[in-house]
């Protein structure tokens, strides 16, 4: 298939659609407002539902409803919006309906800014709405990945009913990049068996977050972390770069892993024996994967476009076998090889001083060199 | 649950089952089982309307209604239809999406004063707005119940709650909001009328609008919407029969009944 050029959001909510979406509820928000507008033309083109609603706690909620049909629904928006998005959300996970939500991140906290952000990590992998429950996270770090996980999005929703969100951020909403879109996805006309489809010829549905009574409340939440540990074991995914024998481990998810990648080759040419761990699945996270290249580095550098957020998740991980150093910029600022690269050089110091080698030189960068 | 049988004397007069007529039944769209509702309070009552109205338009099986948060929570578990649980307020966004994306559903949302004139506000304005084909019915008690009798946006001006234990005083809490004529002058509403339930007359007619809101929805008019004031024994400290005296007597001096918007298409059915 020949490559064509997609801007990010656009390229997104194509790839939404050739995976099968039905409804599309949503509210204009920089920088995802794109997918939106391309959704309202190319959804009644396709004869499905679109509709701009009031707020995105009302289109969160239209998701819900449509939900409840087995209709394939999602919505899109970026970091504040998907804040008053977290009632739905818990009420989507509790009611285990499947959904699909895009958070096109920018920078905050509050009214923040336009620019692009990773400021949604937390609560999107930790605290997606009240209750103990997880999202599935996808992330991507380029807009032909943002398609492929897009395409696979509704299939994980449906398997296990759950929320499934990509987390992108602004850059890769507003790039464009020359991509395949892949073909529409056949799906059964059949409803699944839990669809309120109207109780014709059969007992009635309903679809309900209440319990009243705790055995009862226990017992959904026992059945929810069950599903969550089948997921973890069966939808972890990741990419690595240069980690067989790597001494220093770069590990940076989105937009950030991309850059990541290029600050490793760096390295490497600069005699810096780098490699790169790329969470693709936020949650579930890949634990003993990076746990197993963990033990095999001496140092390891979280990138991130914020102020450190997977960086507890991998220092959890690390659980102190070796030090865990953190760059990264925040407010809309994109950290580049240039921030990452120094950084590196730090961690790379304070390892050899904390092995009881003599004081390292500003740049361990050309102690490397020397040393060779 | 199981429902104790009748105690019927069974004499030589008694006519065999053959020979009876039915006059009065439970609605195919009602479930067979107790309500969580307390005594006296009319909200069993007027889910029957709502069960009736859906078995006489002959709609039960491709119904899905969707419960409040608030008294009502349950309704999904009263009706025979199937039905969905909203979060607080968000009943018509909720009911909107399932509408939009299964059109040949019928759809309404049931809610009380809280959940509809106060933390959903906007929901149920925006889907008036936009003229979605729902049926809504919104039953005014002037307090929240099922948190134990608060204040809620429609409690009486003086009227002395848990949270306005010195009444209600418009200069600290605001007046009366009446949300069903302010919706019955959006365009996208087919039919918004305000009913009452404290006597038989007026449950009768209550009847009749609830069916004619759902007919606006099958004829694809826009939104109808019941205001229902109704009694709260529990929550008001008053008997079930003063509670209907006190919606005659308090309520419907703030809340006069009426119609306020009836679609053409449907006053030619009427």
């Amino acid at each position: 298939m020949t490559k064509q050029l997609w801007e990010g959001n656009e390229a997104l909510a194509e790839a939404a659609l050739r995976a099968g979406a039905e409804a599309y509820f949503g509210y204009p928000i920089t920088p995802q407002t794109e997918l939106l507008e391309y959704m309202s033309h190319r959804m009644p083109e396709l004869g499905l539902a679109f509709l701009q609603a009031e707020s995105e706690l009302a289109s969160i909620n239209m998701v819900y409803g449509a939900a409840t049909l087995g209709v394939r629904a999602l919505t899109s928006s970026s970091s504040p919006g998907i804040s008053l998005m977290q009632e739905g959300m818990s009420y989507i996970a509790a009611s285990e309906v499947p959904a699909v939500i895009i958070d096109v991140m920018r920078g905050g906290p509050g009214l923040g800014n336009i620019q692009p952000s990773q400021g949604d990590y937390f609560q999107m992998v930790k605290t997606v709405g009240h209750g103990d429950y997880h999202a599935i996270v996808l992330a991507p770090s380029t807009i032909q990945e943002a398609i492929d996980l897009m395409y696979d999005s509704f299939e994980l929703a449906f398997k296990y009913r759950t929320l499934v969100t990509i987390l992108a951020d602004g850059s890769l909403g507003q790039m464009m990049e020359p991509v395949e879109m892949p073909p529409f996805k056949e799906w059964p006309e059949e409803r699944p068996n839990w669809a309120l489809t109207g109780a014709a010829g059969r007992e009635p549905r309903t679809i309900s977050s209440l319990y009243l009574g705790a055995e009862r409340l226990e017992i959904l939440n026992l059945r929810l972390q069950e599903k969550l540990a089948e997921i973890e074991a069966n939808e972890v995914r990741y990419e690595t770069m240069m980690t067989d024998d790597a001494e220093f481990l770069v590990v940076a998810f989105g937009t950030v892993g991309r850059i990541a990648q290029s600050a490793v080759r760096q390295a490497r040419a600069n005699g810096i024996k780098a490699g790169l761990f790329r969470p693709i699945t936020l949650w579930p996270f890949a634990k003993r994967e990076l746990d197993a290249v963990i033990g095999k580095v001496r140092g390891v550098l979280v990138v991130e476009m914020n102020a450190g957020q997977m960086l507890e998740d991998v220092r959890a991980i690390a659980k102190g076998r070796v030090p865990v150093q953190f760059t990264g910029r925040m407010g809309g600022t994109i950290p580049l090889p240039d921030d990452i690269l120094p950084a590196l050089d730090t961690l790379i110091a304070s390892v050899r001083s904390r092995n009881g080698n003599k004081p390292e030189p500003a740049l361990a960068r050309e102690l490397n060199l020397m040393e060779k | 649950m199981t429902i104790a049988e009748p105690m019927i004397q069974v004499t030589a007069d008694t006519p065999r089952l053959e020979e009876m007529q039915v006059i009065y039944q439970r609605p195919e769209a009602i479930t067979e089982t107790y309500t969580h509702y307390c005594p006296g309070c009319t909200h069993g009552i007027i889910h029957r309307l709502v069960g009736e109205v859906i078995d006489e338009l002959g709609v039960r099986e491709r119904t899905i209604g969707v419960s409040p948060v608030g008294c009502a929570v349950f309704a999904y578990q009263y009706f025979n239809t199937d039905g969905c649980e909203a979060a607080h307020g968000r009943a018509p966004a909720m009911a909107t999406g399932i509408k939009r994306a299964m059109p040949d559903k019928v759809v309404f949302t049931y809610q009380g004063d809280g959940d509809l004139a106060s933390i959903g506000g906007n929901e149920i304005l925006h889907a008036c707005a936009r003229g979605e084909n729902l049926t809504v019915v919104f039953v005014n008690n002037a307090v929240y119940g099922m948190t134990g009798g608060q204040m809620a946006p429609t409690t009486l001006p003086g009227m002395v709650t848990t949270s306005s234990p010195y009444g209600r005083d418009a200069k600290l809490q605001g007046n009366p909001i009446h949300i069903t004529e302010m919706l019955a002058m959006m365009p996208g509403v087919a039919y918004a009328v305000r009913r009452s339930m404290h006597s038989v007359a007026e449950i009768r007619k209550t009847k009749k609008a609830i069916k004619l809101a759902f007919e606006a929805q099958l004829k694809g008019l826009g939104l109808g919407i019941v205001e229902v004031l109704s009694s709260c024994p529990t929550n008001w400290r008053l008997a079930p029969s003063e509670s209907l005296n006190f919606i005659r007597d308090e309520m419907i001096p703030v809340y006069p009944l009426g119609d306020f918007k009836i679609h053409d298409e449907l006053k030619k059915r009427r």
